[in-house]
């Protein structure tokens, strides 16, 4: 393996469908090894088609995709040793045992019989679902089934690691428990890439950001870098007291909703340290506060909507 | 891959085809089973008893290597569209493609589990066949050859009526409208040498003629065209559907966007 080779290389991706829809104009970005990358960008911005392509569920148009330095055009079956894929949709054979699922993927890889199973028991255990092991897919939650998608695709021990929108339609639980998971794989030294339309989520977990849009990418940058570009932005603080009258602030702008709520934005250059001073200047007792919108949103909508 | 990953693959796929048909078994191997017994019923026992030898033989000793390639040939064929046109309505053909195995194994995992069922409702049908008749088996090593090129063909023609497929009436207007009616004229019930010229210059042109004559031929030891020949014909057959189905697989028809 070259390994200086980032975990995903992408070369001027193009993707034209026959109905003559251009998903992917030339996009070039990497994943370097052992980063925690999220893939982010509107609907049909052509997220799932980068990622089917990366995984051979869609023909490319046009450039070159390289995994672990290894070509998914010439060195097909070892490229793809290396990805694991949680698609977006069930994909199950609906009667199937989920013990069977997971041990067939391993089979399609090459791994033999008796350490497929064993691998299964394993992952299933890893994601608390072996005791549902002769169970069918149709058996399992909506949260089950997303956690048995992504035991089948770690069975084989993929070192690149792509989720697309895996916490879509998850209770709040489950999606916390699904972070924890994900994070303990990137701290094992997996690569992920993650698509999702939660922007806190792909804040929480993610080191690096690409922004996709109408089939270019138009950020390529650290989540801190990115998140460094964000000029303004708001608090919500719950106060102890009742206010009667807005309070001035000399570091930020002020807006009251109710008596013991405000909303602040501080000034440009300006720190929450400065506007604590500020408040307690007044006798402005603060119980908690909390951003008013998530911060990753913002810039979203601001990027995209440009 | 090497050789030892990819031979795992392929018996991953076929045990998982295996499985598949065992466990619905009272809609893959029962149902053929009755409708061959009463054929032999209906068509062996009780009009059968009414006519003349055919070639020295019984009525009912003439139509059960018929019947018995009948069902091999359906069932190959309706094993492999089904269960790949349900893995790509399901899209669980997915987790083949994210894989790295190449499409001819995906060709061979698919076209296995035809066989499988293919031979064992073929071996059910010739255990309810000896209920009827004395099964005779004329020339074994050439039955074994013609079942598994049928098999292997009907499967092939399977797979790719599962690639075209886009929906459930897909996957069954070739088998009523072209499969059935091409076994029933392929000399299951009669010998070409009862039909006038044309139509037996007609039949000629029946694929399914060839596969049936040599059945009997393997077991009867009677026939009306040449075995070689017929043995060239069907090997043609299954090369031009393998050529077909692994370039179909390999530009993505009907799997990859």
């Amino acid at each position: 393996m070259n390994t200086s080779a980032p975990a995903l290389e992408i070369k001027n991706l193009t993707k034209r469908y026959r109905n003559d829809v251009l998903a992917l104009d030339g996009i070039s970005f990497h994943v370097n090894r052992g980063d925690f990358y999220a893939l982010l960008g509107p609907n049909g911005a052509g997220k799932s088609t980068t990622i089917g392509i990366i995984c051979s569920l869609i023909n490319k148009t046009a450039g070159e995709v390289n995994i672990y330095g290894k070509n998914i055009d010439y060195e097909f079956a070892e490229a793809k040793k290396m990805i694991g894929l949680v698609p977006q949709e069930f994909n199950f054979n609906s009667f199937e045992p989920i013990a069977e699922i997971v041990a067939n993927q391993a089979g399609y890889y090459g791994i033999a019989l008796a350490e497929a199973r064993q691998r299964a028991e394993h992952v299933l255990n890893k994601l608390g679902l072996w005791e549902k092991k002769t169970d069918t897919p149709r058996q399992l939650s909506g949260g089950m089934k997303r956690r048995l998608m992504i035991a089948r695709a770690l069975v084989h021990d993929p070192q690149l690691l792509i989720l697309d929108e895996p916490t879509a339609g998850v209770d709040i639980e489950i999606r916390r428990s699904m972070w924890k998971l994900l994070q303990d794989l990137n701290d094992d030294g997996r690569t992920i890439i993650l698509t999702t339309h939660y922007l806190e989520e792909a804040e929480y977990l993610c080191k690096n950001v690409g922004i996709i849009n109408q089939g270019k990418i138009i950020i390529d940058t650290s989540m801190r870098l990115l998140l460094d570009q964000l000029k303004k932005e708001t608090f919500i603080f719950y106060l102890r007291d009742p206010l009667a009258n807005i309070p001035r602030l000399d570091h930020g702008d002020t807006h009251k909703i109710d008596e013991r709520t405000i909303e602040v934005t501080p000034n440009e250059h300006c720190t929450l340290n400065d506007i604590f001073t500020d408040l307690s200047q007044q006798n402005i007792a603060i119980v908690s506060m909390r951003n008013k919108a998530n911060r990753l949103e913002e810039l979203f909508i601001d990027l995209v909507m440009s | 891959m090497n050789t030892s990953e990819k031979l795992i693959a392929l018996k991953t796929l076929f045990v998982k085809e295996i499985l598949r048909f065992a466990r619905i078994w009272i809609q893959t191997i029962l149902p053929p089973v009755i409708t061959v017994a009463l054929y032999f019923v209906i068509f062996g026992n009780l009009i059968g008893s009414q006519l003349d030898d055919i070639k020295g033989y019984r009525y009912i000793d003439f139509i059960v290597p018929g019947l018995i390639m009948m069902s091999v040939i359906t069932n190959s064929y309706a094993n492999v569209v089904s269960s790949f046109y349900s893995s790509k309505f399901q899209k669980h053909i997915e987790e083949m493609l994210v894989s790295p195995m190449p499409n001819y194994i995906i060709v061979w995992g698919f076209v296995s589990g035809g066989i499988a069922r293919g031979i064992i409702v073929g071996l059910a049908v010739t255990l309810v066949a000896t209920f009827f008749t004395d099964i005779q088996f004329h020339n074994l090593p050439l039955l074994v050859l013609v079942t598994l090129l049928t098999c292997i063909l009907f499967a092939l023609a399977g797979l790719i009526n599962g690639i075209f497929a886009n929906s459930f009436d897909d996957i069954s207007i070739i088998p009523t409208f072209v499969l059935t009616p091409l076994t029933y004229l392929g000399g299951i019930f009669y010998s070409i040498d009862m039909l006038p010229e044309f139509w037996r210059n007609l039949s000629f042109a029946n694929p399914i003629l060839y596969m049936v004559d040599t059945f009997r031929t393997s077991m009867l030891g009677i026939k009306d065209i040449d075995t070689t020949i017929s043995l060239a014909i069907i090997i043609t057959f299954v090369i031009i559907l393998y050529a077909v189905a692994l370039r179909l697989l390999q530009k993505g028809i009907g799997i990859r966007t």
